[in-house]
């Protein structure tokens, strides 16, 4: 069955520099930087990678930041703490704006 | 780009990416020796390149063993390392142990953990003790899910009280000379952890959660061989492990490889290169020979075996 996502493509990524090399190449040296041991260790951006690849729901992201924290010795219990923590963020996200709604509610309200 | 032949791994094979980048696998001056006392084990690790387990009865004997002593007297290695299976359960391991370490400056025993905590366990941590024997430990990961997922059920408990009783006995810890290594193998079909960030991680996670210290952790790539090759066959995880394996082919390892300088002999004198390739039957020299019959050491130069499962040696930085 065909698909919009293949895994496939993943591996091809670099060839989104056909047509636009130099920002392509912009990109990936930005990107490549952004992941190298800096004040966090590459295990802890790529735990928050995970996490971050679970809010934008991109399953490319989530496939190779799941590997990403394997093989940099995240274990299955810190990975998925990293998701829950996206989830209490995107929950509290949509909860915090209810203060918006009721403000409107009760000044409409008699 | 070019058609590439494929080799048992449906990638380039490993004897051909050599070719390809001018490299040849040769010996350089052997100063290390490896002595495979058998498969007997007391756990099946899902890992396992040797396949070794509770079922396997391959064992050294003394024969052997006072051929291996032998060689040792006339070679003098600068290191002599011990593995198995589980070297705590071969009969006699005490009197080769004791032997060897009178030969070179340098013993290593390899230890599953487990086996050092039960039987006769105790009684051989006080003898490496006292022959200041290396000791090379099995901990996968500072988690019991993981540890437990490679290595069976009710492993991790026993590791850290294993690992808490050597230090005890002084291994591992600031000041003593007796050295404690840990070696990291990943739990599944993904590469190690660098070794630098990984034995951060393990540092931290062992002294705070358990008190324990050690003083290096090595990292390893699970060889597609044996009891792994089984999990990835069934598991689906065969072809991207291996095309994992041969895209991270890192040329400038191959220099430092560990076959180079090591011989490795088997549980019944039978000599390889190292123990990935006495797993595959690769014999060193290509041929069979036995230690009681070696009288030099290879000459540098010396064409080692290789097969395609050399490329887990050869990715990111390498199997030294």
């Amino acid at each position: 069955m065909e698909t919009y996502y293949d895994p496939t493509d993943l591996g091809k990524f670099s060839e989104i520099g056909k047509d636009a090399p130099e920002l392509a190449a912009k990109f990936f040296d930005y990107y490549g930087a952004v992941f190298a041991e800096g004040e966090l260790t590459e295990r802890e951006k790529a735990l928050i990678a995970l996490a971050v690849a679970h809010t934008v729901q991109c399953p490319y992201c989530i496939d190779a930041y799941t590997r990403a924290c394997l093989e940099k010795g995240s274990s299955l219990g810190e990975m998925t703490e990293a998701v829950h923590v996206v989830t209490a963020i995107r929950g509290g996200a949509s909860l915090v704006h209810g203060l918006q709604m009721r403000k409107i509610a009760e000044k409409l309200s008699l | 780009m070019t058609e590439r032949a494929t080799g048992e791994y449906g990638t380039e094979p490993f004897r051909e990416i050599l070719m390809r980048h001018g490299l040849q696998l040769c010996r350089d001056r052997t100063t290390a020796l490896q002595v495979n006392v058998g498969l007997n084990c007391d756990l099946s690790c899902r890992h396992c390149h040797l396949e070794a387990g509770p079922g396997r009865d391959e064992m050294m004997e003394r024969v052997t063993m006072d051929a291996v002593i032998d060689c040792a007297r006339r070679f003098r290695f600068s290191s002599i390392d011990i593995t198995g299976g589980a070297p705590e359960l071969v009969p006699g391991i005490d009197y080769l142990a004791r032997a060897l370490a009178e030969l070179t400056p340098r013993v290593v025993l390899r230890s599953n953990l487990i086996a050092l905590s039960r039987g006769r366990g105790a009684e051989l941590c006080e003898l490496y003790r006292d022959l200041k024997a290396v000791l090379v430990v099995s901990l996968p990961a500072t988690n019991a899910a993981q540890t437990e997922a490679q290595r069976g059920a009710g492993v991790w408990e026993r590791s850290i009280a294993a690992l808490k009783m050597l230090n005890g006995l002084g291994y591992g810890m600031e000041g003593s000379s007796l050295e404690l290594d840990l070696v990291s193998n990943p739990a599944g079909a993904f590469l190690p952890a660098s070794q630098q960030q990984a034995e951060k991680k393990f540092r931290g996670d062992l002294m705070r959660k358990y008190g324990i210290s050690f003083n290096a952790l090595y990292t390893f790539a699970n060889v597609p061989l044996g009891r792994f090759l089984s999990f990835l066959e069934r598991s689906g995880n065969l072809e991207g492990y291996r095309s994992k394996l041969a895209a991270g082919f890192n040329p400038c390892t191959v220099e430092g490889l560990m076959c180079r300088t090591q011989l490795s002999v088997d549980w019944l004198g039978r000599l390889h290169d190292c123990d990935f390739n006495l797993a595959a039957g690769l014999f060193h020299g290509g041929q069979l020979k036995l230690i009681s019959a070696l009288s030099e050491l290879p000459a540098p130069g010396t064409p080692i075996p290789v097969g395609d499962h050399c490329y887990a040696c050869t990715v990111g930085s390498g199997f030294t």
